[in-house]
């Protein structure tokens, strides 16, 4: 289930920020404080969407940032970030985002699970829904808890 | 005969794609259909073996000289839109090989 892999430290809810660098660092930088990855991943993941274009943008709303295992993650996890205001990541068909979910793996594999719980529970649209209105952590995680 | 096979492509293949792969299989769950899916990444991808590639918009650009069809998602996430673009080329390929 997702609450094996997502605490109540992992998650923002309704952050401010100007653009979708620092929305992707505030994502990161939860991951650094619940010692997930290195500081050095969250630059990489930065610097993924600068280099790849913004195909992380998976669906309307919603950004999966990451980078590679290599470039500092310490164990695998995810955290969830939701904005205040949108923003643009340069996505032609998914812009603005709301949604962000930023997340470490350790190498090409142990970290699947965890992304297909992620993927069925936002396969249902009511659930992208209330994360993105969520303003309080226990509403996320009991949403989780019933996944 | 050997199953048909899906590839899903992303830019590193461990993310986006394992989002897509998952909406995908779901899909041919229900659509009662047997073919192979796996994930691979934007450096990889192009040159691998495969029948039919799902890819995002932004990384269609590295299919276009390849031979095999393509079907671009928007919404890695959605049920609909895979199985209304993805689904008929699909079984396009499965009745052609009988």
């Amino acid at each position: 289930m997702l609450k094996d892999y997502i605490t109540p430290d992992l998650i923002a809810l309704q952050i401010q920020v100007a653009d979708w660098r620092q929305a992707v660092r505030a994502g990161g930088e939860l991951l650094v404080k619940a010692g997930i990855c290195e500081v050095r991943y969250v630059d990489a993941m930065v610097k993924a969407v600068e280099e790849m274009g913004p195909y992380m943008v998976l669906a309307p709303g919603l950004a999966l940032a990451h980078a590679r295992p290599e470039d500092g993650v310490k164990k695998i996890g995810m955290s969830i970030i939701t904005l205040s205001t949108p923003v643009e990541f340069g996505s032609e068909s998914n812009d603005p985002v709301k949604l962000v979910i930023s997340f470490g793996g350790v190498d090409n594999k142990s970290h699947i699970g965890m992304l297909q719980e992620l993927a069925m529970f936002l396969i249902e649209p009511a659930n992208q829904l209330l994360l993105e209105k969520a303003n309080s952590i226990e509403e996320v995680m009991s949403a989780f808890e019933k996944s | 005969m050997r199953r048909l096979k899906v590839m899903i492509v992303c830019g590193f293949g461990v993310g986006s794609s394992v989002a897509l792969r998952f909406t995908l299989d779901a899909v041919l769950k229900e659509e009662k259909i047997d073919v192979e899916t796996f994930c691979s990444d934007s450096f990889v991808g192009p040159g691998e073996d495969y029948d039919i590639v799902f890819v995002s918009k932004e990384l269609e650009y590295l299919f276009v000289k390849n031979r095999q069809p393509r079907v671009v998602i928007r919404n890695f996430i959605s049920k609909d839109e895979v199985r209304e673009k993805g689904i008929e080329p699909i079984r396009k390929l499965i009745e052609e090989r009988k």
